[in-house]
């Protein structure tokens, strides 16, 4: 109803009205332009990739499916990005080896985009944050979160490390393009519920498989209300209900941001009026609360006020999905002056040595010291498990990050609960799941 | 093409950690990767397969990572195929891409037992068991997946073009 409204309202107002009611969604806006010709969801096509992102955990596989290649020529290094994150610092011998073998490549081929330990940070933030990411183009990355970047407005998606070798060597990549299904936030967000909270509520109604092999595409009137690191959080967690991407729209706020790093954009980039979704979710904000995962799936969704006696051991906030300015300066408004509880340790990782920065800047640091943080250098690290705060026999995490599988983030009797940078800082303070 | 072998069946949402958990990152090396496949699921699985044994698993097999060992170290376990009711989608094209058969007919689980052995039967877009005599369907096919599997995968698919 709402819609056919509007849709009449266009068709008075503009004389292009056939323009904008193609019944495209962003995501058939996109392959339309890139192709050249009228793309459908469902089609299987051949597309230019616009960039290349790998990481030190992922090259080496990269490197040996490229090394198979019979023409082994890179066809545009520009586009390739590389940067250390999962192994930094590197914990051992054999990961020391890995990031000695990444530079070594980076040298031989001169890769001129790459960020290495101690000039980038975690992948996804790094990207959009030294303007690598721009409205409409296509992004892989060896890395399942690369649909992060959805919230500038551009298709990106995870890859294994065939299809990067494949793609650094012809410049493109098979896709089938996705349906979408169209999530429509209506209301105002309330005080301590961020974007966080929005994408583990929508996980929780989709289930962990309830996106698969398609893409989510977040739309209605109050996504202006969201920041563009909200809307990264929200996109990097798309792949957790099996979407293969997910996006915003471009407005105002996305050009604001870009126009920042001194990207132009022109256009904006709405879906149709009339695209065809396979499915709609409408998600109220007024009513939103703060959104707690379960082990062991990010899809085991709760609100935090149903919690009392969740008793934790470690809080992590930190990672691609929550390790952005706007994410620290809610953590420290919610510590400063106060105190966390003496039975859990809080390790605070900015996603990027420019929040580390920012961090200082701002004159956070001192306060999260104070009320007892650990800040570590920015890295994946205890996300994935790997190193820097794993967690022993029987330890309850309380994590920012995306995933919360068993075993995953150490021994596999402990728990991990997934949750906003509000509930974790509050949680800081009482020792147990509290919402903020 | 028929392939013959045991069955390993499990269940709905086995994820990538749960294939070849993250903590082993930091080795490199396929064959060593592929002693732990599966090792927090199923410790025994390593010890049990058998070239050409066939995997058999529920909805949303391989959801997380996109990491490539995953469809890699089961290939290295001998896996000559993979058969579920639904694959999260980086696995899937993973699995392809490195020439490991991957057949998405979701009532096929149904038709087998954990350990038994079996014998299917594949032509085009659809398979028999061959021990029960009941045909599936195969979903999500598309000429161009069946053209690199065939070749092997996808750089081979791209050396021979």
């Amino acid at each position: 109803m709402e819609v056919t409204q509007l849709q009449k309202l266009q068709k008075k107002l503009s004389q292009n009205y056939k323009e904008i009611l193609m019944g495209q969604t962003i995501i058939e806006k996109i392959f339309s332009e890139k192709l050249g010709r009228v793309s459908k969801a469902g089609e299987y096509v051949f597309a230019d990739i616009d960039k290349c992102l790998s990481t030190d955990i992922s090259l080496p596989s990269v490197l040996e499916s490229f090394s198979k290649i019979k023409n082994k020529t890179i066809l545009n290094k520009e586009k390739i990005i590389i940067i250390e994150d999962h192994l930094v610092p590197s914990k051992d011998i054999a990961s020391a080896n890995i990031l000695n073998k990444v530079k070594n490549f980076v040298s031989k081929e001169n890769i001129p985009n790459y960020y290495g330990f101690g000039t980038g940070g975690i992948c996804h933030v790094v990207m959009p944050e030294e303007g690598m990411v721009k409205p409409g183009e296509i992004i892989i990355g060896t890395d399942s979160h690369t649909c992060s970047y959805g919230a500038l407005g551009c298709f990106s998606t995870g890859v294994g490390s065939t299809d990067m070798a494949y793609a650094w060597s012809t410049g493109n990549l098979w896709f089938n393009i996705p349906e979408s299904i169209r999530i429509n936030l209506k209301g105002d967000l309330q005080k301590n519920v961020s974007g966080k909270d929005i994408i583990l509520k929508v996980i929780g109604i989709l289930g962990e498989q309830g996106a698969i092999y398609k893409a989510l595409e977040f739309g209605g009137d109050s996504i202006s209300q969201l920041s563009i690191d909200d809307r990264l959080t929200m996109c990097n967690m798309g792949i957790e209900c099996g979407a293969k991407t997910a996006l915003f729209p471009v407005d105002d706020l996305t050009i604001e941001y870009l126009t920042e790093l001194s990207i132009h954009v022109d256009q904006k980039l709405y879906p149709d009026l009339d695209a065809n979704y396979s499915k709609i979710i409408d998600v109220d904000l007024n009513t939103l609360k703060p959104q707690v995962s379960f082990p062991h799936s990010p899809s085991n969704v709760k609100e935090a006020n149903e919690l009392n006696d969740v008793k934790v051991d470690q809080i992590v906030i930190g990672s691609c999905t929550n390790g952005r300015f706007n994410d620290f300066k809610t953590v420290h408004e919610i510590l400063k002056g106060k105190r966390i509880n003496n039975d859990v340790k809080v390790l605070l990782i900015p996603g990027s040595q420019k929040v580390l920065k920012e961090i200082i800047n701002q004159n956070l640091i001192n306060d999260l010291i104070d009320a007892g943080c650990t800040i570590s250098s920015p890295t994946c690290g205890p996300c994935i498990g790997l190193h820097t705060g794993i967690l022993g026999e029987n330890n309850v995490g309380l994590y920012t990050t995306n995933r919360n599988f068993r075993g995953r983030n150490g021994a596999k009797s402990s728990e991990v609960y997934l949750c906003s940078p509000a509930t974790a800082a509050a949680s800081a303070i009482t020792g147990y799941i509290t919402e903020s | 093409m028929i392939l013959k072998g045991n069955i390993f069946k499990y269940g709905d949402n086995i994820n990538t950690d749960l294939i070849i958990p993250g903590r082993y990152g930091n080795i490199i090396c396929n064959d060593e990767l592929a002693k732990h496949c599966l090792e927090d699921l199923d410790s025994s699985f390593v010890e049990k397969v058998k070239l050409g044994d066939i995997l058999v698993v529920g909805n949303n097999f391989g959801c997380g990572s996109s990491r490539e060992v995953a469809p890699i170290v089961i290939q290295k376990c001998g896996i000559s195929c993979i058969i579920g009711k639904s694959f999260a989608r980086i696995f899937f094209r993973n699995a392809i891409n490195i020439g490991l058969r991957i057949i998405q007919s979701p009532d096929f689980f149904d038709d087998v037992e954990d350990g038994e052995s079996t014998e299917i039967e594949i032509e085009n877009d659809v398979f028999v068991n061959t021990v029960t005599q009941n045909k599936f369907q195969i979903d999500a096919t598309y000429p161009l997946l069946n053209e690199i599997i065939t070749a092997g995968g996808l750089i081979n698919y791209l050396n021979n073009q």
